[in-house]
């Protein structure tokens, strides 16, 4: 309880001072609508010379697009507001405060913060999946099933985050890796089939699993998915999660604070 | 006018160690250069599976040519200057005896060095990928690309300058920026090649800037015919109009700029 007491505290703190830039919720709003029309353009390329992405219809294509907007928003809400800072603590040392402090160190830099900006986000993502899946005919029980892919979506994009966020505290002047990983995200927009097999889907897959993050939950919406997969997303999750941090303790043990 | 060039040269020393220092970082911003490459993978597998009047090895050659313009042309001064105005530091090089956007050019020019044999290996990469791929540009060829890409960076540069200028009223320069780079991703030809948007989109695109930027230089590298004088007649004409702008409002932007703490 004294952990939903200290997130109460932590959220409506950074609420309050996000709620002073108030007029930053119109440039994100139209940050994302820009960015969706120009994705369901590339989308319609595709799709009006008669072809498909990897045999997926236009309506599930969509399906896959709102999971991409959903998951985007929440990241923009939650991770990023914090995970965007841990390379600031190791460079300029303030991360000796938060170590100081009685509480889990890495709870804390995951969670201090909140941003409303991920809001249009996750509205217009929820919006563009009830289309599809309604258009599709789902059955509502699709989106209790698909909660299950989706939390697995949200822990194993927060754990590599995490962790790559943890290897500047050897690599300072590679600030910008979590950069390069949000831009490789992107591929989350397409379904994995829509890769041509060998390079890409291993990479989509493995090295940076989008498959896991967009496909696996807009399949098991669409009621097509395999047990087998549901569970590895599930597994992938719980074991990245439990390597984030095993790495992390293991990462502070190289902290050597900044200017010594 | 050699003293002039004597700052350049400083600045340019400046930049060359600054980038070898700095060499992973900077390798980091070309693997985060991936739209094109996530745009080929697409195109090349539907094209696979269906006729869509281009083949996967055309569709490849032609996203690995957008990647590297893309790589040549990139413009990143706009983060760098919103830091300098909101923080302050801009101040001591308003001091400079030389305008401080001359650095910006030099050092985006030293980045670029520095930058293409990274970005050759993973060209390289791709086409050991997909060896169906692999074309031989003539020299004829690469001369007139490495032209059609320094004049489409220098329409993207001057036209960040002035919409950096907005960083002396507002907070939100670089979100516009933000903007104005998802409109140019989906007109430029980065997302497709011009050949597959409906013509209406097409013709409506070719009023705008952007596949000059992209479209026009990624043709030439590939040996496509394009209206060499058309391309570089727009490229220049945005060029100036976007010097016109900044020189307006970077005049009236000093004169509004108070340093931080001031």
């Amino acid at each position: 309880m004294k952990l939903f007491k200290l997130l109460g505290l932590f959220w409506s703190t950074s609420l309050a001072a996000e709620m002073e830039y108030r007029s930053n919720f119109v440039m994100a709003t139209l940050s994302t609508l820009f960015g969706l029309g120009a994705t369901l353009f590339a989308l319609s390329l595709f799709y009006r010379r008669g072809a498909d992405l990897g045999g997926w219809s236009w309506l599930e294509a969509l399906l896959v697009l709102g999971m991409f907007t959903l998951l985007h928003g929440l990241s923009r809400t939650l991770f990023e507001p914090n995970l965007s800072r841990i390379v600031e603590h190791v460079r300029t040392g303030t991360l000796d405060f938060v170590l100081l402090k009685p509480i889990d160190s890495q709870l804390w830099l995951s969670t201090r913060r909140l941003s409303p900006w991920g809001v249009p986000d996750i509205v217009l993502g929820v919006g563009l999946i009830a289309y599809a899946a309604t258009t599709l005919g789902l059955e509502p029980l699709s989106f209790l099933v698909a909660l299950v892919p989706v939390a697995s979506s949200l822990t194993i994009l927060y754990s590599i985050w995490f962790t790559v966020a943890a290897t500047t505290i050897w690599y300072v002047k590679i600030y910008n890796i979590t950069d390069v990983l949000q831009a490789w995200l992107d591929a989350g927009r397409y379904p994995i089939e829509s890769f041509p097999p060998g390079v890409f889907r291993f990479i989509f897959t493995f090295v940076v699993p989008v498959a896991f993050l967009t496909t696996v939950p807009a399949r098991a919406m669409l009621g097509h998915f395999e047990v087998r997969w549901l569970l590895y997303a599930v597994l992938l999750a719980a074991g990245l999660f439990v390597f984030s941090r095993v790495f992390w303790r293991f990462a502070l043990r190289f902290y050597t604070s900044a200017s010594s | 006018m050699t003293a002039f060039w004597r700052k350049l040269k400083a600045f340019a020393d400046a930049g060359f160690a600054s980038w070898s220092e700095y060499r992973a970082e900077l390798y980091l911003w070309a693997l985060a250069g991936v739209i094109p490459i996530i745009m080929m993978g697409v195109w090349r597998q539907t094209a696979t599976r269906h006729d869509i009047g281009m083949s996967p090895s055309e569709l490849t050659r032609y996203f690995l040519a957008v990647f590297m313009v893309r790589q040549l042309t990139m413009v990143w001064l706009i983060w760098e200057f919103e830091q300098q105005v909101v923080t302050g530091t801009l101040s001591p090089q308003l001091l400079q005896p030389i305008h401080p956007f001359w650095r910006f050019l030099v050092w985006h020019l030293t980045e670029r060095v520095a930058r293409t044999p990274f970005a050759l290996a993973l060209l390289l990469f791709w086409l050991w990928v997909f060896p169906d791929a692999v074309w031989l540009p003539s020299l004829k060829d690469l001369g007139l690309t490495a032209l059609g890409v320094a004049a489409a960076f220098l329409a993207r540069f001057v036209i960040q300058c002035a919409v950096a200028t907005i960083a002396f009223w507002s907070e939100r320069a670089s979100s516009i920026e933000q903007l104005w780079f998802t409109v140019y991703m989906a007109l430029s030809g980065m997302i497709a090649p011009l050949e597959m948007f409906p013509p209406s989109v097409r013709s409506f695109a070719e009023l705008t800037p952007f596949p000059y930027m992209v479209y026009f230089p990624a043709r030439i590298l590939l040996g496509m015919p394009v209206d060499l004088l058309k391309g570089f007649a727009v490229l220049g004409a945005w060029s100036l109009a976007g010097f016109v702008v900044f020189r307006l409002l970077w005049r009236r932007g000093l004169r509004h700029y108070s340093a931080m703490g001031a």
